[in-house]
């Protein structure tokens, strides 16, 4: 376990080496963040003079090396349009996105294992064929449009719900959640909704053809000949070992999900990471993108080794160090 | 008891009508939040909306281009070079200090050493105090603009920002990196900062002590959120979570209209939309019978139309109506035959190829004109090899003046004629930064003469007869594509009176704005 765990923070140490190269190598071509910077009727000379003062004229290497210097002291850069540490800004509006991602994980786990455990009962009803057949729909709509019909529909239309942001939000120990309130609930539901609708229908053929599988297994046929209640083996039996793929997979879908989220939070406006990193680069906020670029990077490194973890707890068949079976 | 409630709110809700100034509580949602507090950070059209929320200039521009007594009261040419202003008196800044001739020239000093807005000041040498409710404004040659100019002084409170915290000038202007102005303020405007979650929100509440106690002006509390997506605010004004928004897309604007309690107000914008023919590198556009024949060849009413759904003005020259130099005989040149005609007699009857690169993100449906443009051109045989790029990586191309036609839009900052052809049409020259944006490496020692002479005269008439002939000049030369003058576009509930508090120049007056 503990060698498992040092092994997995060196290729993690390579990991973020090779994305923060990469990071700090496409910002010169993201454009020219003077321009954000300036007004238009100031001359080039003003311009270059700025430019020297940020440091942006120096070479590569010793802009890379000055970054990674202060990298390592915990210091990342600080954002032209925010004027603050770049990660602080980002920890700071990680909170809405982690919510958004928190309440779709919701639906998810509600809707979707329910569904597909149905049709995994019932293969041949035709409530499982409309299921199958709006999943299908739903993994090829992209979430962008999803998220504009939902809002046409439910705000302008039938004024249900609000169109944008938060709504208010309550300090709860240092986290603003919109949990709390009714404004920050009703605010929640077509964003949440908008980001499950692309990883719902997966989830759902997921936990279909794994409970699929768990039926037609031995077991399964034996706990039917001896005569068990078919309640019984299909929630007791079968979920159980259902749910250990659906983990594991789920586990690395929604911890990528909180990259996922740039499209739901641009249309709706949603004060996260997803929608902070796509004005940066539209701003060419090159510190705030590099930081982006390396924190989403950290969140699948962190995921999927908490995933390999877990897995081996739940099957302890599986043996994650790779010494000896 | 309900009953009585009942009717005490419609007695109130009465009340509340008939005096027509009960305080007004609204959302607005714009593209964008203001950068930073500090008004002498970034010259944008953010920084100067949050200046008229939080500041009060000297004077401001009516919407017909006048001016309008604001901090100063009355105003005199005293000589060719000097310039008086009489103060108002009793002013109080949000910090509770009053407003003397101290602060004005403190800030005027500012502005001197203020990246972004010294182009604006270079013309003067200094300000005077002359007493304490009086200053004078000296420049060093006879200079026109000095009204125009004055509109961009908004006095700060000298001794709020005066000082050091945390062993920094408070006064500092900090274009990276936090300061004490970016994020502290002290102004003379109808409006305080309450709350400022960058990105997010700003929360403006009216202040008790503003000065103008004659403006119609209600809005209590005003909520400023920033809303990129064109689909999301407009989404937000219908569903009515906004009360008012800015700017409308052309494609939103059919459906503001004829929204229930929704209304629509536009207004002749002052931002030209050029195409610039580069006679650097492409020696076909050496040839004025060719950049006519472009010229001719491109129907900017028709782009108009229907690319910009009747949102703008089709243009034949740089300035608006309005403007000192604007000549009404200008007109758009679209014509077909006699475009290849030009072309013919020009000896490319056959045609050629050309460059063009344009934005896609920065001016109204951008890219989309860019296609139109080089269909157009293709009519004349012109083959047109288009690159659309985000506006961030436009500039560094621009820069280099990367392309055969490249595009660019301009606002003046003085309002005035003679800016646009300092910058897009005048020949390049570094020393004086002269034709800094002139892709199109147009020179004519003439314009250069006449727009130089211009900035010195101080007659208005002899003036703009002269920014007139600059203007005609650059139409018989085709020294550049004029396509059209962006129009604004606000949509807001038809409680909200928005009509007279908007603008040309985008500086709406919230000071002023009466919620009925």
């Amino acid at each position: 376990m503990f060698t498992f765990l040092i092994q997995r923070l060196f290729q993690a140490l390579i990991v973020m080496f090779v994305i923060s190269l990469v990071a700090f190598a496409i910002q010169d071509n993201l454009g020219d963040p003077l321009r954000e910077l300036v007004g238009q009727s100031v001359s080039e000379v003003e311009r270059q003079a700025l430019r020297d003062e940020l440091g942006l004229n120096d070479p590569y290497l010793t802009k890379y090396s000055r970054f990674i210097s202060n990298a390592v002291q915990g210091d990342l850069g600080t954002s032209y349009f925010f004027k603050k540490p770049a990660a602080e800004v980002i920890l700071n509006k990680l909170q809405a996105t982690l919510e958004l991602v928190f309440g779709a994980t919701l639906i998810i786990i509600f809707v979707a294992i329910p569904l597909g455990v149905f049709s995994a009962i019932h293969p041949k009803s035709v409530r499982t064929k409309i299921i199958m057949a709006l999943s299908s729909l739903g993994i090829s709509v992209p979430v962008f449009l999803t998220a504009i019909l939902l809002m046409y529909l439910f705000s302008i239309e039938l004024n249900w719900l609000p169109s944008y942001g938060r709504g208010e939000t309550v300090n709860l120990l240092g986290w603003e959640t919109g949990f709390l309130t009714k404004s920050g609930l009703l605010h929640l539901i077509l964003p949440c909704i908008s980001l499950a609708s692309i990883m719902l229908p997966l989830f759902i053929r997921l936990v279909r053809s794994e409970m699929l599988e768990a039926l037609s297994s031995e077991y399964v046929k034996f706990a039917k000949a001896k005569g068990l209640a078919m309640n019984k083996i299909y929630y007791q039996h079968a979920l159980k070992n259902t749910m250990l793929p659906v983990i594991t997979v789920g586990g690395v879908q929604i911890g990528t999900m909180v990259a996922y989220t740039i499209l739901t939070e641009t249309v709706f406006q949603w004060p996260g990471t997803g929608f902070l990193f796509l004005e940066a680069i539209n701003r060419v906020d090159t510190p705030l993108i590099t930081t982006y670029v390396i924190f989403v990077g950290l969140i699948f490194v962190v995921t999927n080794t908490i995933v390999d973890l877990l897995y081996g707890f739940i099957n302890p068949t599986v043996n994650i160090t790779g010494k000896g079976a | 008891m309900k009953f009585f409630k009942t009717k005490l709110a419609v007695a109130l809700l009465a009340a509340g009508l008939s005096f027509n100034a009960a305080a007004a509580d609204i959302t607005v949602a714009y593209d964008a939040d203001p950068v930073s507090l500090d008004p002498h950070e970034q010259l944008s059209g953010g920084t100067m909306q949050m200046s008229h929320m939080l500041f009060d200039p000297l004077v401001r521009f009516t919407k017909e281009f006048d001016f309008e007594a604001r901090l100063a009261e009355k105003w005199q040419r005293v000589d060719d070079t000097t310039f008086r202003f009489n103060l108002r008196k009793g002013v109080k800044f949000h910090s509770g200090n009053t407003m003397t001739a101290d602060d004005v020239v403190w800030t005027f000093n500012r502005l001197k050493v203020s990246g972004d807005f010294k182009g604006v000041f270079a013309p003067y040498e200094k300000m005077i105090k002359v007493d304490d409710y009086t200053v004078e404004i000296k420049s060093t040659k006879p200079y026109p603009l000095v009204l125009q100019t004055a509109t961009y002084i908004f006095p700060m409170d000298s001794k709020f920002y005066s000082g050091e915290i945390d062993g920094k000038d408070k006064a500092a202007i900090v274009k990276h990196g936090g300061s004490f102005a970016s994020t502290n303020v002290s102004g003379t405007g109808p409006f305080i900062v309450t709350s400022r979650e960058q990105g997010v929100k700003v929360v403006f509440e009216r202040f008790d002590d503003y000065w103008d106690t004659t403006s119609p002006g209600n809005v209590d509390k005003l909520t400023l959120v920033p809303i990129k997506e064109n689909a999301t605010r407009v989404a937000a004004l219908l569903s009515g979570d906004i009360d008012l928004i800015h700017p409308v897309a052309p494609n939103d604007q059919k459906r503001v209209k004829q929204t229930k309690n929704i209304e629509l107000t536009t207004v002749a914008g002052t931002r030209i939309i050029t195409l610039q023919m580069n006679q650097n590198s492409n020696p076909a556009l050496k040839d004025v019978r060719v950049r006519q024949a472009i010229v001719h060849a491109i129907n900017n009413k028709g782009i108009v139309k229907k690319i910009m759904k009747g949102f703008a003005t089709a243009a034949g020259q740089q300035g608006p109506k309005g403007y000192a130099g604007y000549d009404e005989t200008l007109v758009p040149r679209y014509d077909l035959k006699k475009a290849k005609q030009l072309m013919k007699e020009a000896g490319y009857e056959k045609g050629f190829k050309l460059s063009m690169m344009t934005p896609n993100n920065r001016y109204v449906n951008d890219a989309q004109i860019a296609q139109a443009v080089s269909s157009m051109l293709s009519k004349i045989g012109i083959k047109v090899d288009l690159k659309t790029l985000p506006k961030a990586q436009y500039w560094p191309e621009f820069d280099l003046c990367a392309a055969d036609m490249m595009m660019i839009g301009w606002h003046s900052d003085t309002e005035d004629s003679a800016n646009f052809s300092e910058f897009l049409t005048m020949t390049r020259n570094e020393e004086t930064g002269k034709g800094a944006y002139n892709c199109g490496h147009y020179s004519n020692s003439v314009v250069d003469n006449l727009v130089n002479s211009a900035n010195a005269e101080t007659d208005p008439a002899k003036r703009a007869a002269m920014l007139q002939q600059v203007e005609q000049t650059l139409y018989k030369d085709a020294a550049f594509v004029p396509l059209h003058w962006q129009n604004l576009a606000w949509g807001a509930k038809s409680n909200l009176d928005v009509a007279p508090i908007v603008n040309a120049l985008n500086q709406p007056y919230f000071g002023d704005l009466v919620v009925k």
